[in-house]
């Protein structure tokens, strides 16, 4: 169940490489796998393949290609159960559908508990998740170490009290998600224009009608941002002013190792989340530097601290070879959750604020940011995660509700 | 790790401090005079610039004072300059 190996041999080439057109029905800003999934999407629920991808790196190079890969959708709120969930239904879909293998391995997660309080608080979201048709699991300390024999539930400064534990939750392998989201956009017509990095907006009145890039510009009926970290510097050249802090977040992997670690496993008390990769590396997160950053770096204090979080919940672990730490730019909202749907501009769409959580998020994002974008209306599903709830005081406070790390 | 000037204690590493985020936000001098979206913005948008931010940080590991410094969010890049201690507001 955990390192299988078999990953598809490098294919010859997935997409084009074209000049953009003058023109196109749809701009997105951002390949990666919001961007990609967000194509994907407006292609094959919509219609619309007149489309470019404009990415200021090379595609799925940001966030997608610097997360730790963790599915689920075991959220507290209504709004959070149903777009998690509905995510992770495409998830289950998406591989057959692209017609392409990316190791989407649901090996279940286990959210710690390590107090009383977080006992509760864990119950209660269980309970939730199940009135949601979300499925979920209390289990106890010695249920525990069924699930996740090396796991130290009693010899540590806080023990674990129990855990939930979603069995449909998982991993995949984010560059294949990408590529094969790629792959099958590029079929369907879809542009991608890569190392041609969107600068503005060029505008007419309400509407936005293309976008400048570094070499020239490119005309849009319509625009959509899936550029995470660097929203807010896209849409302050309009005067939007978004409520998004970008924050420096780091993960790490080992070396390699044979198969010890069976599924996904999440403590928000001592802080630290791990899975080992199908390949055999242990990866490591837990949460942003707190200061504001683009470095795409974070301080090693973060790392000390979840390593060392990490090591008491595996004591397996404390051999093991740190080989690799990297950090990518996320774009937190004051409530934790994202910001997906329309703008003071009628025409231009956003898909950002999600934080340290997005990738889980790929498929169910790309599906209702198409849907905003082409019928210029929000998807019941992310009808709760305008901008406008920033003003009307209607948060989705997931962040302090179930206190989940994202 | 970032090395932070306290304005009291020196150079210091950046484990000591806690992060305020963006310097010089005012509570509303008449906050009953604040419409929802401007009350909204006070509340919840912050500058977000890839470049120079000026910023709060607070000494909590030592001294436990605010101080605001100017920081490249970019490059993580500080002032030399010692930092703003804002006294008697």
């Amino acid at each position: 169940m955990v390192a299988d190996g078999n990953t598809p041999a490098p294919p010859e080439r997935l997409w084009r490489n074209p000049e953009p057109k003058r023109n196109y029905d749809v701009v997105i800003v951002g390949a990666g796998g919001h961007g990609l999934a967000t194509a994907y999407y407006l292609a094959r629920n919509h219609g619309l393949t007149d489309i470019a991808v404009v990415e200021r790196g090379w595609l799925a190079g940001g966030n997608m290609a610097r997360n730790t890969t963790i599915i689920r959708s075991n959220y507290l709120l209504d709004a959070s159960a149903a777009l998690y969930d509905h995510a992770l239904r495409l998830w289950e879909e998406l591989h057959e559908e692209l017609d392409y293998e990316f190791h989407f391995s649901q090996r279940g997660v286990l959210n710690l508990a390590h107090t009383e309080q977080e006992v509760r608080d864990a119950r209660r979201r269980a309970f939730a998740n199940e009135l949601n048709g979300v499925d979920a699991e209390w289990l106890t300390p010695d249920e525990i170490s069924e699930v996740c024999p090396i796991l130290n539930t009693s010899n540590l400064r806080y023990p674990v009290l129990g855990a939930t534990y979603q069995r449909r939750a998982g991993i995949a392998k984010h560059d294949l998600v990408a590529w094969g989201l790629a792959r099958k956009c590029d079929e369907m017509g879809v542009d991608f224009i890569q190392n041609r990095e969107v600068t503005g907006f060029v505008t007419d009145g309400d509407r936005v009608t293309g976008v400048r890039t570094d070499s020239g510009d490119i005309g849009a009926g319509r625009v959509g941002l899936a550029a995470a970290g660097r929203t807010t510097l896209l849409t302050d050249t309009l005067g939007v002013r978004l409520p998004l802090q970008s924050h420096p977040l780091q993960a790490m992997a080992t070396e390699i190792l044979e198969p010890v670690h069976p599924c996904v496993v999440m403590s928000n008390h001592v802080h630290v989340y791990t899975s080992q990769a199908h390949k055999g590396e242990l990866v490591l997160g837990a949460g942003v530097d707190t200061h504001n950053g683009y470095a795409q770096r974070g301080s090693v204090h973060v790392i000390e601290n979840q390593l060392a979080a990490a090591v008491e919940l595996f004591p397996v672990f404390a051999r093991a070879h740190l080989l690799r730490t990297w950090a990518g730019t996320v774009d937190v909202t004051p409530d934790a959750s994202p910001i997906i749907g329309p703008t003071p501009y009628e025409n231009l769409f956003v898909n950002c604020g999600w934080g340290t959580g997005g990738f889980k998020a790929t498929p169910g994002a790309g599906w209702v940011f198409a849907h905003t974008i082409a019928t210029g209306e929000p998807h019941p599903l992310n009808e709760p995660y305008g901008m406008e709830r920033f003003t009307s005081g209607a948060l989705i406070d997931e962040h302090g509700a179930a206190a989940v790390a994202h | 790790m970032l090395l932070v000037r306290c304005p009291w204690c020196g150079d210091r590493d950046e484990a000591e401090f806690r992060y305020g985020g963006q310097a010089d936000v005012d509570y509303p001098a008449d906050p009953h005079q604040l419409d929802d979206a401007a009350w909204g913005e006070y509340l919840f948008v912050r500058a977000n610039p890839a470049g120079s931010f000026d910023e709060r940080w607070v000494h909590t590991a030592g001294c436990r004072r605010w101080f605001s410094l100017v920081r490249d969010t970019a490059t993580n890049e500080m002032r030399p300059d010692i930092p703003r201690r804002r006294e008697g507001r």
